[in-house]
């Protein structure tokens, strides 16, 4: 077990690494400079401002500045609002995303799995049918489409809910909902179709020959067999989720980190571009390694050594 | 003896998009306590359909018990609402099923999965529970006992599987076990290790069982007696001896002739030509007439009467008529 995550945790090094380097790469290759904009700057104030911030340097030079910066984790103030370090907008909009991420993901993962329940359990009944035609609806619509809809009937047709901002509870309510709905439909009709093959299995009908009730049988001998293929995919919908911040958060105006994430890159902010993409990256590797590790707390059937589970 | 089951007139139907499968049509049966009864037959002939009627785990829909009783020790269980049939299965009446491979949570220990039983049934302490389990691995042969409670499925071979299958049917003392094809997916040498193992068992404990199979060897080694079972009827029943040297329905004497036999000099086997008909649509007359190489126009027609020969022998037959008895000793008369 140990070795097994200390082999993962070189994997993620790399990983790392190599997402660094490749954003390194692009930033240098996409035209422009973080001064562009700027109208009145002359060549010589120009030339001072690049200096001051490595960019006449190298290539080979900046990018082991840029690693050293990673390693010590300081990528030092942003070049567009000076005054403000790359970590103090960190350390101001991940928080902010990071719980509209999370209240995403457990309200999808919550409503997901007993949706895809209910509806195996009413196999071709009318929950069935509505839960389904629900997760269709949920999976084919887009979560900006989804998130303007609601703006549209629940916020300004009707003023139930407040838009913009993230003060209250109530401000998570509709981005959480544009945000996990297509998460939630995935893993609502994954839970059903796995939920109705485990049902068949002979473990099940040994367990109802052994006079459990039909609750236990569910709980302890289907749910979680029928939810090893949920955990897989929650990388992926963990990735989706992730992204789909970017959008939501846009849309709603909320203070989270995506706005420094999309505004550096149209501004050339360099640091602030470094900065945001090696913390998602780590994030999301640091995401996906724990869920493989539930996935082998899960299924006894996978060892976690060295040679297995990967 | 006592009979501890009694199953009269069982009627199971499946109602699918094609039409009403009537699996099982008209089963009659009776187990004392203590006894094995085996009940063989080929495949679909609805054997696993009338034992998964005695513990109600049918699923319906699309299955439904249609008509007859299963009266265990006095009560009907076609009758007994789902609550208490949950204290039946499992204490009362237990089953072990064909595919060991299948038929343990991949994802529970064995200790859990021997235990979950005793603890939802009786109410005893995690050390007593752990005694008794430890106790059922011993019965059924498992070394390292203490070990394996802790362990998973998937690191134990299928003999050992079947043994713990085995030990979770009986870990809560039932008096009726059922078992569908229990060596069916073992390897010919672990097969006779669990039907020594079913010997034993009966012996340490007095549990009635129900043995279904197809397989003749199986049955000579341990039942009492056999219910031969065709196209959802028992055609015919008898001792172990009854059926197996006065075997009187061709159905039976077919199947006899299809196993081999130590006691078999230079004939050969011959396998019942035909295929068992078609359950959607069973023919009013005895099911077997197709393939009956003594089938009369009355076969087709109408099925025969239960004809007892013994106490314990009874065949379902045109042969047995009297009017078809005289004319084959007329018959044989003139062939002299
Ligand atoms: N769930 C079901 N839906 C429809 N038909 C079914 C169902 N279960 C069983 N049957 C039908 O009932 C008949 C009897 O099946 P059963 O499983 O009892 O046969 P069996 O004698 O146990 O055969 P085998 O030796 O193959 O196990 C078969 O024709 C089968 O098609
Ligand atoms: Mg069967």
């Amino acid at each position: 077990m140990l070795r097994y995550i200390l082999k993962r945790l070189l994997i993620m090094l790399v990983t790392l690494w190599i997402i660094v380097t490749l954003t390194f790469v692009l930033m240098v290759s996409i035209p422009g400079s973080p001064f562009n904009s700027e109208r009145a700057t002359n060549e010589a104030v120009q030339a001072n401002l690049e200096a001051h911030y490595n960019l006449d340097e190298p290539y080979h030079i900046q990018y082991m500045l840029y690693l050293k910066s990673i390693v010590t984790f300081d990528f030092g103030p942003s070049i567009k609002q000076p005054n403000q370090t790359v970590n103090d907008l960190l350390g101001r909009g991940f928080p902010v995303s990071f719980e509209l991420g999370m209240v995403s993901i457990i309200f999808a993962v919550i409503s997901g799995i007993v949706l895809g329940i209910l509806a195996a359990l009413k196999h071709n009944g009318m929950i069935d049918y509505l839960a389904m035609t629900f997760a269709v609806l949920g999976i084919s619509i887009p979560n900006f489409v989804l998130a303007t809809m609601l703006i549209q009937q629940l916020a300004v047709n009707v003023e139930i809910f407040p838009v913009a901002t993230w003060d209250s509870p109530a401000h998570m309510i509709l981005p959480v909902i544009a945000l996990g709905t297509t998460p939630m439909a995935i893993i609502a009709r994954l839970t059903r179709s796995t939920m109705l093959e485990v049902l068949t299995q002979d473990y099940i009908k040994m367990a109802r020959a052994k006079g459990l009730s039909p609750w236990k049988i569910i709980v302890k001998h289907a749910l979680r067999n029928a939810l090893m293929p949920v955990v897989t995919i929650m990388g992926t919908l963990l990735a989706g989720i992730l992204t789909g911040t970017f959008v939501i958060e846009e849309i709603f105006a909320i203070p989270g980190m995506g706005q420094y994430f999309v505004e550096s890159i149209n501004q050339r902010d360099y640091p602030v571009i470094m900065g945001t993409t090696v913390f998602y990256s780590a994030f999301l590797i640091v995401m996906l390694f724990l869920v493989d590790i539930a996935y082998g707390i899960l299924d006894p059937r996978i060892k976690m050594n060295s040679k297995g589970g990967d | 003896m006592e009979k501890i089951l009694e199953v009269e007139n069982l009627h199971v139907t499946f109602t699918t998009y094609g039409g009403t499968v009537k699996a099982v049509r008209g089963v009659d049966f009776h187990l004392h306590r203590g006894e094995t009864l085996a009940i063989v037959g080929e495949s679909g002939c609805g054997k696993s359909v009338t034992s998964n009627a005695i513990m109600r785990l049918i699923p319906d829909p699309p299955g439904k018990i249609s008509a007859g009783t299963i009266t265990f020790q006095g009560k009907d269980l076609t009758k007994a609402p789902e609550k208490e049939m949950r204290r039946i299965r499992g204490v009362d009446i237990s089953m072990i099923f064909q595919d060991p491979m299948t038929a343990l949570n991949p994802t529970l220990t064995i200790g859990t999965q021997l235990m979950e039983g005793l603890r939802e049934h009786r109410n005893i302490s995690g050390d007593e529970a752990k005694k008794r389990a430890l106790e059922m691995l011993d019965l059924v042969g498992i070394p390292n006992p203490e070990e394996r409670l802790k362990q998973y499925p998937h690191q134990l071979s299928g003999g050992m599987r079947q043994r713990i299958v085995i030990a979770i049917a009986l870990i809560c003392d039932p008096d009726l076990l059922i078992a569908d094809e229990p060596t069916t997916a073992l390897d010919v040498t672990i097969q006779a290790q669990i039907l020594e193992l079913f010997e034993k068992i009966q012996e340490t404990t007095g549990v009635a069982i129900i043995l279904i199979t197809h397989d003749l060897g199986v049955v000579a080694k341990i039942a009492d007696r056999i219910a031969v079972m065709y196209a959802g009827k028992i055609i015919e029943e008898g001792t172990k001896r009854e059926i197996f040297y006065e075997a009187e329905h061709p159905y039976t004497q077919g199947l006899l002739k299809s196993v081999p036999r130590l006691d078999m000099q230079g004939e050969a086997l011959t396998p019942i030509d035909g295929t068992p008909p078609d359950l959607f649509s069973p023919p009013i007359g005895c099911p077997f007439t197709a393939r009956c190489p003594f089938a009369m126009e009355v076969c087709d027609k109408v099925y025969p009467e239960h004809s007892s020969l013994t106490e314990t022998h009874s065949v379902d037959c045109w042969m047995q008529d009297e009017r078809a008895k005289q004319l084959l000793a007329a018959s044989a008369g003139t062939k002299n």
